[in-house]
């Protein structure tokens, strides 16, 4: 069964001076599985992310990523293994998007060849235009296509595993909705684990398979979403009921069939 | 105006001049940049360390440019005597090696400050972002840090390049030919062309480097490699257009050297025509500081130089007390012997301070000696230069003759001449060789009780030099023919403002008056 766990963590804890960002986590991520990590701002969520890949390092506790304990790996190594995304992309401005997204395989040292394949790969899976964004900079393209660029960077290494932190929130409602449902089919087709951060709660119930709830870096609670609303702890029940409150307003507020 | 002599002299020198320039600033940058980057790299994640790195800097770039490359000069001189002492080995504290070091010092500033700006002005998510794809420490550094920094640190290296390249004609002083050649000569002989030439030369030279490297950094910045390849070949194309020249010339070339006033400009040229005309290459090499001049000599960085038997007599032998004029040469030629430098005799005429009034005023109070003069000074008002009146030869004067004028003022010695011209002054100290004495129909009164010590123009040779009997034979027409009257007049033709003015000329006209003698 161990074997089975794609990321492990087991008591940990991280504390920045006297604030205890996260504070005795345990928490099982199976292969395949795509968790939503939601939680306030200053819950800890973001930190749980970045131990994870080592960007961060644990105080206590151990986090073991595809049954090898992190600390036993090195870190760049480890960070070349698991795609993230990053919140605002995170691309590097001077280098076009061809080589952004080419720049974890160069780095693992592949031919020239393959990277340009790869790249192509991935512009063509991440629904971008070759001949239109190739070889532009990311100043020059939209939030979406950036954030899309962003996915495609992470994934060129092809890792079996990929931490991204709130890859949506910055974006437009439509393009947000459409990028999400893409992201599920691509996590579908590639058979990644996906452990994503993000505040929205309705997007957290529509894309993932398990929710995990932090709140003042705790793990406050864990599981598929029909779970958690049976769930007996009021700040749980209360995020988990929101995005249906918010549905009934809306219906108050416009005519049933109204937009269709 | 372009028929002006002067300009084609002007242009005559600047291969040598440019080419010096630009080698020395080359150099200062290159030297100013390897160790400036690294630093700043180094320091951007340290405040403490950071921080009196960048204090170091800008207490260097407090220090007038001129001081700081008069200040290597004898920092380098004593790291010469200790390493031959210790190793066996010595180097040329002269020209190239105190001019290069003291602009590298003044280039890191800007390269300093603008590194460690642009490396910490760097989003920190992007740094974040490199880390995350996996990249080392150096990766993030070479593939994003300084990629980022790149228009920052290339503004500061243009700002770096710009003072060099205008700071290098200060290194005049210490040795080091540069387009400050111009500006020196023109400023100590008034010759206008020559420090408009020198400064118009050296501004064409910023702003082309400035507008060579802007076009680098725009290619840079825009992943243009045309632009870049331009600005890179622009510079390659500079550096090489400047440096050929002067390459490949004779470095066995004998250097006449001159401090930085018109006497000495004319005299250099005298010797180096003479030494040309006996079939020794030679170059003058002017504009010397006066304690430079003499360390050089004696260093052998230059092979000649006219200096005044009074002065190294206080400066080098740090004697107080005053000998006749023969009396004071001969002991001096003993004295120097002792450093192998060989006082080959003098040139014939004094260089000494000397009380100066005007004829007429002499003749209608029948003053014609000091002596003479001590009776009238307590209705008189005396000047001197910034430096006379605290010498020792005032004291001297004071003592011997008994002098008590009713009021004494200092000027600048251009000034000093208007002064006792117009009456505003009765008496001066003036110098007995200066072409102004005459210009204004002055007298130099005689000395009789000698208070004053004598400075008579002596021909130096460097320790190389001693055995050296084609150069002896080369100058030895020199010894003894120049009069004072004949310099004085030269002198006042170097004072002008005018196409026969200009060192070389009047050098040749000299020899025109006193060869046949």
């Amino acid at each position: 069964m161990p074997s089975k766990l794609a990321i492990s963590y087991a008591h940990v804890t991280k504390s920045f001076g006297a604030l205890r960002a996260v504070d005795d986590v345990s928490l099982d991520i199976a292969e395949g599985e795509f968790l939503a990590v939601v939680g306030g701002s200053g819950s800890g969520k973001t930190t749980l992310l970045r131990v994870a890949n080592r960007l961060i390092e644990a105080d206590g506790g151990t986090i073991t990523v595809e049954g090898e304990d992190v600390q036993n790996i090195d870190p760049v190594a480890l960070r070349r293994r698991i795609g993230y995304v990053f919140q605002s992309g995170g691309l590097f401005p001077h280098l076009s998007v061809a080589d952004n997204i080419g720049i974890t395989p160069r780095l693992l040292g592949a031919p020239a060849a393959e990277i340009t394949a790869r790249v192509d790969e991935l512009i063509e899976l991440m629904q971008l235009d070759r001949a239109s964004h190739r070889d532009r900079l990311p100043e020059a393209l939209s939030g979406g296509q950036r954030q899309r660029v962003g996915v495609a960077r992470a994934l060129a290494a092809k890792p079996r595993i990929l931490l991204m932190d709130e890859p949506f929130g910055a974006l437009d409602p439509l393009t947000r909705d459409a990028l999400g449902e893409d992201f599920r089919e691509l996590h579908r087709k590639l058979g990644l684990t996906t452990v994503m951060i993000t505040h929205d709660m309705t997007e957290a119930i529509l894309l993932a398979d398990r929710i995990a709830v932090m709140r003042g870096g705790k793990l406050l609670a864990q599981g598929p979403p029909a779970e958690l609303s049976a769930s007996s702890d009021a700040y749980v029940l209360e995020l988990l009921r929101t995005p249906r409150r918010q549905v009934e307003r809306l219906n108050a507020l416009l005519p049933q069939n109204g937009a269709a | 105006m372009m028929a002006d002599p002067r300009w084609g002299e002007a242009l005559s020198h600047l291969p040598d001049y440019l080419g010096n320039h630009v080698r020395v600033s080359l150099a200062a940058l290159a030297l100013g940049l390897v160790v400036s980057l690294p630093l700043a790299i180094l320091t951007r994640n340290r405040p403490a360390p950071r921080g009196i790195l960048l204090a170091f800097a800008s207490i260097v770039q407090t220090v007038p440019g001129l001081a700081l490359l008069a200040l290597f000069y004898p920092l380098l001189l004593l790291a010469a005597s200790v390493t031959l002492n210790w190793f066996g080995v010595s180097f040329s504290a002269f020209g190239f090696l105190p001019a290069m070091l003291a602009l590298a010092l003044y280039s890191m500033l800007p390269v300093l400050r603008n590194g460690i700006t642009g490396l910490n002005g760097i989003d920190p998510a992007l740094i974040e972002a490199a880390k995350g794809v996996g990249m080392t420490a150096r990766q993030s550094l070479v593939m994003v840090e300084l990629p980022l920094a790149l228009p920052v640190i290339m503004a500061g290296i243009r700002t770096a390049a710009v003072w060099v390249i205008g700071t290098a004609t200060l290194s005049t002083p210490i040795g080091q030919t540069s387009l400050g050649n111009y500006i020196f000569a023109g400023l100590q002989t008034q010759n206008w062309v020559f420090v408009l030439f020198g400064c118009f030369a050296s501004a064409l030279l910023a702003l082309a480097v400035d507008q060579l490297l802007g076009l680098i950094e725009n290619g840079l910045r825009h992943r243009n490699r045309l632009r870049a390849g331009l600005g890179a070949f622009g510079i390659a194309a500079l550096v090489l257009a400047t440096l050929v020249p002067t390459m490949g010339r004779s470095s066995q070339s004998y250097l006449v050297g001159a401090k930085t006033f018109a006497e000495q400009y004319v005299l250099s040229a005298l010797l180096r025509d003479r030494l040309q005309a006996a079939g020794l290459p030679a170059t003058a090499r002017s504009g010397l500081g006066s304690s430079v001049v003499f360390e050089a000599l004696k260093a052998g960085d230059i092979d000649l130089y006219v200096d005044y038997s009074g002065t190294l007599w206080a400066n080098q032998l740090h004697r107080t007390d005053i000998k006749p004029r023969a009396e004071l040469v001969a002991e001096l030629k003993t004295a120097l012997a002792r450093d192998n430098i060989t006082l080959l005799g003098e040139l014939g005429f004094e260089n000494a301070y000397a009380l100066v009034m005007p004829k007429k005023r002499a003749d209608a109070l029948g003053i014609h000696t000091i002596a003479d003069l001590a009776a009238h000074t307590s209705t008189m008002s005396v000047a001197g230069d910034y430096e006379f009146f605290s010498r020792p030869e005032w004291a001297a004067l004071q003592k011997a003759y008994g002098l008590q004028f009713n009021a004494q003022r200092q000027m600048q010695p251009d000034f000093m001449y208007a002064a006792i011209a117009s009456g505003e002054v009765d008496v001066i100290a003036g110098y007995t060789s200066d072409g102004l004495i005459a210009k204004y129909d002055l007298v130099a009164l005689d000395d009789p009780k000698q208070a004053i010590p004598p400075y008579d123009a002596i021909l130096l040779l460097a320790p190389k030099r001693a055995a050296d009997e084609r150069l002896k034979t080369a100058l030895g027409p020199l010894l003894g023919k120049i009069d004072i009257t004949t310099m004085r007049e030269a002198n006042l033709r170097a004072s002008g403002n005018d196409a026969n003015s200009s060192p070389d000329v009047v050098a040749k006209w000299l020899w025109e008056k006193v060869g046949g003698r």
